[in-house]
């Protein structure tokens, strides 16, 4: 059942990726029209037009060029960006380990904090620290990250000094200074998750606390430690698993402002940039190589779920 | 165990119990005065209707109140040791030795996410038991009551097991540590009949083995009458009458256990044809209501001056009783509240409905279920007919193929009044749709909770009716008359109103295009005794008023026997018997039948006819007759071969079964046919 269900959800991953391949090709390469006009700009002669056209291929049919991209893609080949003239590959996957460093960061913050606020708040429901934290983590995740992130500039890196007000780390830095470097924007990004988490950390805890089942556990003689860790968590952390996974998505948007702001070489930057300098390959490959993380990360997600979940794991087989 | 404090203290002793709950700002009084004693190795039944109470009593005895409830008064002694005031420890001590609960929703009672196993084994793990012993002790308990196959069992998640199963591993964790005290909350609401009567059964057999008492909770009269040794009726909060559960039912000394027992149908009352049922009138007090006097004063029909003075104390009475009310020797002289003469009604033979020839198959994960399968089914004008079987019989699918809900298989036939009817709802015309209606078991989640009752009931006449504003607002009010409401409910929400106004307004709104077929889904069954009475009457008597047929789906058995001119009965999607009421409850019975009427709490254990195992996946049925896996009255290669035909046996009686009539006459101990020829004897 299990095998199935994972195949299942393997496929649909793939024909997602395929529809966004397509979409992303259409947008950055199709839509734009006339690319090596679009790169060169409207005083280029016609003849260094065609000269670009031709060596980006884009004076070929739509189908072929697809076809070509997309079996690059699957080669690890997209081409080469116009701007940085180095494989697309490369550029992104540069970028991508640095994003990756910051978003690691991130959740090994926001992640467990949130959680445990979520768990906190729950056990002390209706007093202050429950308060505390449920208004206190709404209203932060309705302010926006440039909002934030200039306040966490201004107050932690040019009042107080502490931190670095960039997220680059100078050239071969060790990891501490690096993680120092990156405090910031994380902490930018945790921000706007942790109300998100906790609440529904809080719910499913107050949920399963409420359940009949704990009930019983309660009433067998289980300490409340225990009916805690093993009754509550393991069904309220199941819904928190699912949120955690679909913040994925956000954390790409976020990161894109984020980087931005903190002037930070990761795959936000670097997507922002493409888009800017209407470098159509690399925002091409960029934008692939990210739906397919996010892609990747929501199948993840979505079998550590129902692993834990045995209604789900065992579908079928009742 | 403690076998000297055992002896010389009862099992459990509530003494002076009072408890509140916090309700807004204020404490309002949910328990007071509540006095018994449980006896060592004695069951002891707590009898009332919702709001009353009940469990609140047992959450108390096990120290679980909910976080706005306060014991104020009183103390709660287990085997002499007060637990009102324990330390932590010392009550999860209490609780893994001493005292274990049984609850009502055992599907519910369970970890999802834990395997069975595990969470019988945690038991044994808290009691102290090595852990290599463990494994063999979960066997032995799960053997205990009576489950098949433990190992299996215990690798199993809760959702893989049905409820029956649940029950009976929730069972096996309440008596593993050979308890003081059990307690049973409503452990059989929400079962099958057939499944309750093991699961009943069973509690008896262990209680007998392990010499537990018991503290058995019931809404059902029933129930309780057969579990239990002494009883207590509990009403508002306070003890109303306590004694022998024979005395207290069959020698009533308090207008309330009175009026609770006539609200009942029972083979001895006569069927709705010849007297209506009794009720309670009024409403149950608000929760912390203060009142002077008797707290039954308002809803009782004996009811003195003095009775709204002074409050009555609980009151020694023969047969080794109390009862809290100053005439407890005129209780049984309690006046009808209901006129006893029932409505008229006009009987037709003329057929409304006609379904012929009906399947449905569903197809679920590639594979095909059949949930009907060959259904022939007449419903007269003006007739009710009863539609019984267990949970996954095809009752509910059925009543959706009528409705059009559900598309039935080609070869169905559905005709209303000769005329045919298209299978699906969105193809059928609006004086169709206002023609079958449908009153559910729920009407919480049939009415549209941020409606008011005028705006629920207005929108389907407007809608069954097109009718101008005036007319439906006219049609509106005349409903509510109809139902018995009053306009003060107009505006009213549902949530404002009581389970059974709730289901006036339901049938208020299935009445709103004067409907031919009304289908009565469970109607009752969420609601207390007196409530259902009162809406059985109100059935009956739009029935005589309007001359509209039902379809009444029910597992209450007394229920159909008294509202219902025929009886289908259902098996895995077949119908297996159909007659009229007093034929199908006289016999000889099919097979089927037997057992489901074999499997009422009225009856005593030794007359019944137990049902194997659960009713097979209507995904794959068994080979010929459906019931064969089950049926304790198989005769042979024949019934696993070749499926039956619902034949006529005997003029406008059928049965889907193998064995001739006359046989099944002698099987049953029934007198041969010359002898009940008559039919008055029916
Ligand atoms: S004391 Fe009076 S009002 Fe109360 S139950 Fe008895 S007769 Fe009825
Ligand atoms: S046909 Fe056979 S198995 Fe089926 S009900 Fe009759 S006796 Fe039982």
């Amino acid at each position: 059942m299990m095998g199935r269900f994972v195949l299942r959800r393997f496929g649909l991953a793939l024909i997602t990726l395929a529809l966004l391949s397509v979409l992303v090709f259409i947008g950055t390469q199709l839509l734009p029209g006339d690319v090596g006009r679009r790169v060169l700009g409207p005083f280029a002669t016609q003849e260094s037009v065609d000269a670009l056209n031709a060596r980006l291929g884009t004076d070929r049919p739509p189908l072929v060029q697809y076809t070509d991209w997309i079996g690059g893609a699957v080669t690890g080949d997209l081409g080469d960006s116009i701007t940085f003239a180095r494989p697309v590959t490369e550029l992104v996957g540069r970028a991508l380990i640095n994003s990756a460093k910051l978003a690691a960061l991130a959740f090994v913050i926001v992640v467990p904090l949130s959680i445990w606020g979520g768990i906190l708040a729950a056990l002390r429901r209706g007093r202050l620290i429950d308060r505390l934290i449920t208004v206190g983590g709404l209203s932060a995740t309705v302010i926006p990250e440039f909002v934030s992130g200039i306040v966490l500039i201004l107050i932690f890196a040019v009042t107080l000094g502490w931190l670095p007000g960039t997220a680059s780390a100078p050239r071969g830095s060790g990891f501490f200074t690096q993680m120092r470097h990156l405090l910031l924007p994380a902490i930018c990004l945790t921000l706007v998750l942790f109300g998100y988490i906790a609440r529904i950390t809080r719910a499913g805890v107050i949920e399963a606390m409420e359940a009949d089942y704990t009930r019983t556990a309660i009433l067998k003689g289980l300490p409340r430690r225990v009916v805690i860790r093993r009754e509550v968590l393991r069904n309220a952390l199941l819904p928190t698993i699912a949120v955690v996974a679909s913040q994925m998505g956000y954390l790409i948007g976020g990161l894109v402002v984020v980087e931005v702001l903190f002037s930070y070489q990761g795959i936000g930057q670097l997507l922002y940039s493409a888009a800017q300098n209407a470098d159509f390959p690399l925002l091409a490959g960029g934008v692939l190589v990210v739906g397919a993380m996010f892609q990747g990360s929501m199948l993840l997600a979505d079998l550590a779920y129902s692993w834990l979940n045995p209604r789900i794991r065992l579908a079928g087989s009742g | 165990m403690t076998a000297q404090t055992a002896i010389t203290h009862p099992a459990l002793e509530v003494r002076d119990l009072a408890l509140e709950y916090r309700i807004g700002p204020d404490w309002k009084s949910a328990l007071r005065d509540i006095n018994f004693t449980v006896e060592r190795g004695e069951s002891f039944g707590l009898v009332g209707e919702s709001g009353c109470g009940k469990s609140t009593v047992a959450m108390a005895i096990m120290h679980y109140l909910p976080r706005n409830g306060r014991v104020t008064q009183g103390s709660i002694r287990l085997a002499g040791r007060d637990v009102t005031d324990l330390s932590p420890r010392e009550l999860r001590d209490l609780r893994v030795n001493k005292i274990s609960m049984v609850y009502q929703n055992p599907g519910t009672a369970l970890n999802p996410s834990i395997r069975i196993g595990r969470q019988v084994e945690d038991v044994f793990e808290l009691m102290g038991v090595p852990a290599r012993e463990r494994e063999g002790r979960v066997r032995q308990v799960l053997d205990k009551v009576q489950i098949a196959d433990p190992i299996r069992v215990m690798r199993r998640y809760p959702h893989q097991l049905s409820g029956g199963m649940l029950q009976r591993v929730v069972i096996a964790m309440a008596i593993a540590s050979r308890p003081a005290l059990l307690i049973l909350d409503e452990p059989t609401t929400g079962l099958d009949a057939t499944v309750e009567a093991e699961v009943l059964d069973l509690v008896r057999d262990l209680r007998d083995e392990i010499g537990t008492s018991v503290l058995f909770i019931s809404h059902s009269l029933a129930v309780i009458r057969k579990m239990c040794d002494r009883v207590a009726v509990l009403y508002a909060g306070r003890l109303m009458a306590v004694g022998p559960t024979e005395e207290t039912f069959n020698n009533p000394s308090h207008p309330y256990t009175v009026g609770l027992l006539r609200c009942l149908p029972s083979p001895e009352t006569g069927r709705r044809d010849e007297t209506t049922l009794d009720t309670i009138p009024g409403f149950l007090p608000p929760l912390g209501a203060e009142i002077t006097g008797c707290i039954y004063a308002e809803r009782c029909g004996n009811v003195q001056d003095i009775c709204r003075e002074v409050e009555p104390e609980l009151i020694p009475v023969p047969g080794d009783s109390v009862s809290r009310c100053h005439f407890w020797d005129r209780a049984q002289e309690l006046p009808r509240t209901v006129p006893e003469a029932a409505p008229r009604r006009e009987r037709s033979e003329e057929t409304l409905l006609a379904i012929t020839n009906a399947s449905k198959t569903f197809v679920q994960d590639g594979a095909p279920v059949y949930a009907l399968h060959d259904i022939d089914l007449e419903i007269r004008v003006g007739e009710t007919v009863a539609l019984v079987g267990e949970s996954g019989s095809g009752k509910s699918t059925l009543a959706k193929v009528l409705l059009g809900i559900h598309a039935p298989d080609d070869g169905t036939v559905i005709a209303l009044s000769g005329k045919g009817l298209s299978a699906k709802v969105a193809q059928r015309t609006q004086g169709e749709i206002g023609a079958i209606q449908m009153v559910f078991q729920n009407p919480d989640s049939a009415l549209n909770r941020r409606h008011s009752v005028r705006r629920i009931i207005g929108r389907a006449v407007r809608l069954l009716r097109r009718e101008g504003r005036k007319e439906t607002d006219d049609r509106t009010k005349n409903l509510m008359r109809e139902v018995r409401m009053g306009s003060q409910h107009l505006l009213a929400k549902p949530r404002q109103l009581s389970g059974g106004l709730k289901q006036r307004v339901a049938i208020a709104r299935a009445f709103a295009g004067t409907p031919a077929l009304v289908i009565c889904d469970e109607p009752t069954s969420a609601l207390d005794v007196s409530v259902q009475a009162a809406i059985i009457n109100l059935l009956a008597e739009l029935q005589a008023e309007e001359n509209v047929s039902y379809l009444f789906i029910s597992h209450d058995l007394n229920v159909v026997r008294y509202i219902a001119d025929r009886v289908a009965v259902m098996y895995l999607g077949r119908l297996m018997e159909v007659g009229s009421s007093p034929r199908v409850f006289a016999g000889p019975h099919h097979p089927y039948t037997e057992a489901l009427l074999s499997a009422s709490p009225d009856l005593e254990e030794d007359t019944r006819i137990r049902l194997e195992g659960e009713i097979p996946a209507a995904s794959n049925p068994p080979s010929g007759c459906v019931f064969q896996t089950r049926c304790p009255r198989k005769i042979g290669v024949i019934c696993e071969t070749v499926e039956p035909p619902l034949e006529e046996a005997e003029p406008g009686w059928f049965k889907r079964c193998h064995i001739p009539i006359e046989e099944l006459r002698l099987l049953q101990g029934q007198p041969p046919a010359e002898v009940t020829a008559d039919p008055a004897t029916t």
